[in-house]
């Protein structure tokens, strides 16, 4: 089954969703994909118990109404001349297109600490994502630690799903936390976000210069989480609690990019990242012809930043560059918004020395952190202890090996995401291009 | 300059490499390795690692018996991941089983159990394989091993017996018992060149051409596949010399993994997945076992086979050149012969009468 846009756009979070409303605002045929079932991303993933946020809706309606077709389940594996193998429930697809937009978004940054494995522990986003999706969290004691603004909003979903949040351990320093706090006056919306969003965590404690050091099983509950040791300027005091939500901030989403040839950067000249992002010019063009990119992908941003980049990548894909341009300024306040995160919520070298030599590293494959040691590069590693060839594909351990300073990760490959083998064997031969749809 | 003074300088650390750079640390000689890139990085990490003893060719088949009676010292070594899930050769009609008696007594003569398996005993053996087959060809005895930790470890042992790695550094410059490094450091001693498709960059006397493949690996699947199951067919695909083939053959990992095979390009020189030659694969694949078609794929990479002319490997002196030595271009079946490739090399380097005959391998063959 093959379908053929004008403009594709990869991702249908809040870069994704706006993109495709501007490219389909100029009359192209627009075609926006997803791996999940419903449109919004992570950041406004569908919750079973509360309303979409009033943007959310709006953004959904749009796209809807400016008949971009949603294409739901559609799981990228492989990349082929102006177009993308999918892998759907009904089977593989080839999905064509004029213009490709990348709206991949982020995952989060995962690092090893001694326990980090037990039942109980997820990422911070990662527990709030579960609970959207109806996982039970009433009455349950969490712990919510790591690093940046997505750890109130992890622990605000958790308090209003019923959990009983014992408090959000946050590894920056105080003092970085309160400079961040006063820049917010610059940002009156985001000062009244982060207002409301603390009013809702009335009562929760939020430390600063924290840091969960280890996690404790219990001894008769099948090793699940019974407690987590945290250090923070006073010293190490043990905390009882049942789950543990625990995130070091996000990372773009490049393996499609990569897979593509696009060139990637590690951070900017400011702040260097372990991490790679997409490098876009002004109208947010990578460095592969008719390949865009817009949010997260281009280096971790926010909202705001996503959904302005969106318009501009989708409003340049469509051909209407001058549409792209008058709302540059808008995306360099954003973008300078998100160089205000990375600085202020900088993580703390303490937490890149966490992992114990036997700590797990790679849970695919049971690689511990010491047998990694001598090696310095990712593959040769990989060849001897299998690090990073299981099913995600070194996207945590990976990751992780990286922001600790052991070495970067390797290069994607096909398929993006495990497949299935009949899926593999339908990729496309030969381009079928033709001038009718590439055009615009 | 004491230091840089060898017995034996060996260039490139793959399966063939530091399978030669252990076999001469351990006769005491003072050995020197010189890899640019990670330890069994290039065709050895690309390898399906099937220890296997193909016999249409006689001299091939001498080698190969040689080397798996090495192999057997290792089928214990965890680093080695020595599994004896034995070869079955799958036979789809009457015809393509008529080879069967011959080659059972090709191996028989070179003392590798082989039986005749009738379609009974075939469905048996392996009952996801597609209904219809004919029967087959056990060769119950051979083996998988894992390629790149194998290299590893015998660079380890070649060092714990005195080796020292160039870890990083790439031999530029050959001279009269000399190699030059990319950063200028001068080794001597007698030279063995083993880097395989490589090889033109520092012999280019002798012919080399490099053969793309591909594999694609599953999730793992414990029960699906006991064997290493290839088509009757394969040798047409691996020893013909068609621009491109495919041949059914597929391996169960000790992980429970399958690997899935073959492909083979002389055309194709970058190392980019083909979705056309995955494609051809896979519907070989399925057209033996149907059942693939609903498993996981994980992963697909490429490799490229060292290749020479008549398909043999370079195993002698360098003609022309005093001191210098060649081991590469073992196509297919490096991993088989490796340690019997070394084995030779050594009796060859140091004047001793080789186990097998090194007439049919010598590399003067080559030059016109």
């Amino acid at each position: 089954m093959t379908a053929r846009f004008d403009v594709l756009v990869v991702g249908a979070g809040p870069a994704g969703l706006a993109a495709a409303q501007a490219a389909a605002s100029h009359g192209a045929r627009v075609g926006l994909l997803d791996a999940q079932p419903r449109p919004g991303g992570q950041v406004w993933r569908h919750d079973v118990r509360k309303q979409a946020p009033r943007a959310a809706v709006a953004a959904m309606q749009q796209t809807a109404a400016a008949g971009v077709e949603f294409l739901a389940q559609h799981q990228v594996v492989a990349a082929e001349p102006h177009g993308l193998l999918v892998e759907t429930p009904q089977g593989a697809r080839h999905v064509h297109y004029g213009a490709l937009i990348l709206a991949s978004g982020a995952r989060e940054l995962l690092l090893p600490f001694p326990g980090w494995t037990l039942p109980g522990i997820t990422g911070a986003g990662g527990l709030q994502a579960l609970v959207k999706q109806g996982w039970p969290i009433a009455g349950k004691r969490v712990a919510v630690a790591g690093t940046g603004p997505l750890l109130l909003a992890a622990a605000a979903t958790l308090r209003a799903h019923g959990a009983q949040v014992l408090g959000i351990f946050e590894q920056a320093p105080a003092a970085a936390v309160n400079a961040f706090a006063r820049q917010l006056l610059h940002w009156p919306a985001r000062a009244v976000q982060a207002i409301s969003l603390r009013a809702r965590l009335a009562g929760v404690p939020y430390r600063f210069g924290s840091i969960v050091r280890s996690a404790h099983g219990s001894e008769h509950d099948n090793h699940k989480l019974c407690a987590i040791e945290i250090e923070d300027t006073r010293g190490r005091h043990r905390l009882e609690c049942d789950h543990l939500a625990v995130g070091y901030g996000l990372l773009p989403n490049v393996e499609l990019a990569q897979l593509l040839g696009c060139a990637l950067a590690y951070g900017t000249p400011e702040y260097a990242s372990a991490h790679p992002h997409v490098i876009v010019d002004g109208l947010l063009r990578t460095s592969v012809a008719d390949v865009y990119a817009a949010g997260e992908a281009c280096g971790i941003g926010g909202l705001a930043a996503a959904r302005v980049e969106g318009l501009i990548a989708g409003h340049a894909a469509a051909g209407a560059t001058d549409a792209a341009i008058a709302l540059q300024p808008r995306r360099a306040k954003e973008r300078r918004f998100a160089a205000l995160l990375a600085k202020h919520f900088a993580l703390d070298s303490r937490v890149h020395d966490l992992a114990a030599p036997q700590t797990m590293i790679c849970r695919c494959e049971d690689v511990s952190l010491s047998a990694l040691d001598g090696f310095i590069d990712a593959r040769a590693a990989k060849l001897a202890t299998r690090c990073g060839m299981g099913a995600c594909q070194g996207r945590i351990c990976g990751s992780a090996l990286a922001e600790i300073g052991r070495f970067t990760r390797s290069g994607a490959r096909p398929p993006l995401f495990p497949i299935r083998l009949s899926t593999l064997a339908q990729a496309e031969v030969a381009p079928p291009l033709s001038d009718e749809y590439r055009g615009h | 300059m004491s230091g840089r003074c060898y017995d034996l300088i060996v260039i490139g650390a793959g399966i063939i490499g530091a399978s030669c750079a252990d076999a001469a640390a351990a006769e005491g000689l003072r050995v020197a390795m010189v890899e640019p890139g990670p330890i069994g990085g290039g065709a050895t990490a690309a390898a399906m690692g099937h220890l296997v003893a193909m016999d249409d060719d006689p001299a091939e088949l001498a080698l190969a018996r040689y080397s798996l009676q090495q192999w057997e010292s290792f089928a214990e070594l965890p680093e080695a991941e020595f599994s004896r899930c034995g070869t079955l050769w799958v036979a789809r009609n009457e015809a393509e089983a008529r080879v069967i008696p011959t080659r059972i007594a090709r191996l028989a003569a070179a003392d590798v159990e082989a039986h005749a398996i009738d379609a009974q005993n075939l469905y048996e053996l392996e009952p996801s394989l597609a209904p219809g087959l004919h029967g087959g060809l056990l060769v119950p005895r051979e083996a998988v091993v894992y390629p790149p930790r194998m290299a590893r470890y015998l660079v380890q042992r070649a060092q714990s017996h005195g080796a020292v790695l160039f870890a990083g550094r790439t031999a530029k410059q050959l001279g009269r018992g000399t190699a030059t490094l990319d950063d200028g450091t001068q080794l001597s001693g007698p030279v063995l060149v083993a880097t395989g498709c490589a090889l033109p960059a520092l012999l280019p006397q002798l012919p080399m051409r490099a053969r793309k493949g591909h594999l694609v690996i599953t999730e793992r699947y414990p029960d699906v596949l006991h064997h290493q199951l290839l088509e009757l067919g394969y040798a047409d695909s691996a020893h013909g010399d068609a621009d491109s083939s495919v041949a059914f053959n597929v391996q169960p990992r000790p992980t429970g993994q399958i690997l899935i095979g073959s492909s083979r390009e002389f055309s194709a020189t970058d190392a980019a997945v083909s979705p056309a030659m995955v494609q051809r694969m896979l519907a070989r694949a399925f057209e033996f076992m149907p059942v693939l078609r609903d498993l996981q794929a994980l992963r697909t990479w490429t490799g490229f086979r060292p290749t020479t002319p008549d398909g043999r490997p370079y195993l002698g002196a360098v003609p022309g050149e005093a001191e210098q030595w060649v081991a590469a271009g073992h196509e297919g079946l490096g991993v088989t012969t490796a340690l019997g490739s070394a084995g030779l090399m050594l009796d060859l380097i140091l004047g001793r009468t080789p186990a097998i005959d090194p007439a049919p391998y010598a590399p003067s063959r080559a030059v016109i």
